[in-house]
C-alpha cells in the first residue's frame, strides 16, 4: 500500500538532488536544472497533500494544485529569465562557470 | 526518476543532463498522474518536457558547451556540500518518520469522474482570481525582461 510518506520521501530526496548540484556542481547551466528540480520537488509534495486530504464532495483538495500551476508558470518564467542572464553573461565573459565570475565589478 | 534526478548532477556533459531532466521530468508527470492530478501531469509534460527543455537545449547549443574539460575538482567545496546535502536528507527522513498522516495510505475518492480541469479552472478564476492576474502581469515582466537583456549592447 502506498502511503503518504513514500511519495513525501520521493520528493525529500528529489529535493536533496536539486540542493546537491546548486552546492557542489559549478557550471551555471547545470545550476538551473538543479533549481528547477527543486521546484518539482516541492511540486511532488503538495501534489500528495492535495491527494491526501479528499474534501467532503470526494474530491482531492484542489487549491494546492492550483497553487502547483502558479509554481509551474513562475519557474518557467524564471528560466527565461535565468537563462537570458546567461546568455548576457556569456557574452560578456565567454563563460558559465561560476568560479571565472566571481568579481562584482569588471 | 531520482536516478535521472541524479544524473542530471552527475554528468558532466550538459546535453546529457538535459536530456536526463526530461526523463525525470516525465517520471515525475506519472507520479502526478498516480497520485490523480491529471492536469498537474499534463501541464508538467508541457510545459517542463516541452518548453523549458526546448529552451535549455537550444541555449546549451547556443553557447556550445562542450563536455567540461577536466578541471581540477574542489574537494572542499564537493565535499562540504555532499555534507549538507547528507545532513538535509537524514532530517527529511527523520521529519517524515515521526509525521503521525504519512504512515496512513490515501482516502479513496468516492467520485467516480474526475474532471480535474474544471475544478482548477472554476477555483482559478473565483477564489484565486488577484493571484492568478498577478502571474500574468509577473510573465509579461519576465517576456519584456528576456527581450531587453538579450538585446545587444544597450547603449
Amino acid at each position: 500500500m502506498v502511503t503518504l510518506g513514500d511519495y513525501l520521501l520521493v520528493s525529500g530526496m528529489l529535493f536533496t538532488i536539486g540542493f546537491a548540484g546548486v552546492m557542489v556542481r559549478r557550471n551555471i547551466v547545470i545550476i538551473l536544472m538543479s533549481l528547477e528540480l527543486m521546484l518539482n520537488a516541492a511540486n511532488l509534495s503538495l501534489v500528495a497533500f492535495s491527494r491526501f486530504r479528499v474534501q467532503p464532495g470526494g474530491l482531492p483538495n484542489y487549491s494546492a494544485q492550483v497553487f502547483v500551476f502558479f509554481i509551474i508558470t513562475v519557474a518557467a518564467a524564471e528560466v527565461a529569465v535565468g537563462l537570458a542572464i546567461i546568455v548576457a553573461l556569456y557574452r560578456a565573459r565567454q563563460t558559465t562557470h561560476v568560479d571565472d565570475i566571481n568579481s562584482l565589478k569588471f | 526518476m531520482l536516478v535521472f534526478g541524479a544524473a542530471v548532477v552527475i554528468n558532466r556533459n550538459p546535453v546529457a543532463s538535459a536530456l536526463s531532466l526530461v526523463v525525470s521530468f516525465l517520471g515525475l508527470a506519472a507520479l502526478f498522474m498516480s497520485l490523480d492530478a491529471y492536469f498537474v501531469g499534463i501541464i508538467q509534460v508541457l510545459v517542463y518536457a516541452g518548453a523549458v527543455m526546448v529552451l535549455f537545449l537550444f541555449i546549451i547549443m547556443l553557447l556550445d558547451l562542450r563536455v567540461e574539460k577536466l578541471r581540477k575538482i574542489n574537494w572542499v567545496a564537493t565535499t562540504g556540500g555532499a555534507v549538507v546535502a547528507l545532513a538535509l536528507l537524514i532530517q527529511i527522513f527523520y521529519v517524515v518518520g515521526n509525521f503521525k498522516p504519512a504512515s496512513q495510505p490515501f482516502p479513496p475518492l468516492t467520485r467516480s469522474t474526475i474532471d480535474d480541469v474544471h475544478n482548477i479552472g472554476s477555483l482559478l478564476f473565483s477564489s484565486y482570481n488577484l493571484p492568478f492576474q498577478v502571474i500574468g502581469v509577473l510573465v509579461l515582466v519576465a517576456t519584456v525582461g528576456v527581450v531587453v537583456l538579450s538585446k545587444r549592447e544597450l547603449r
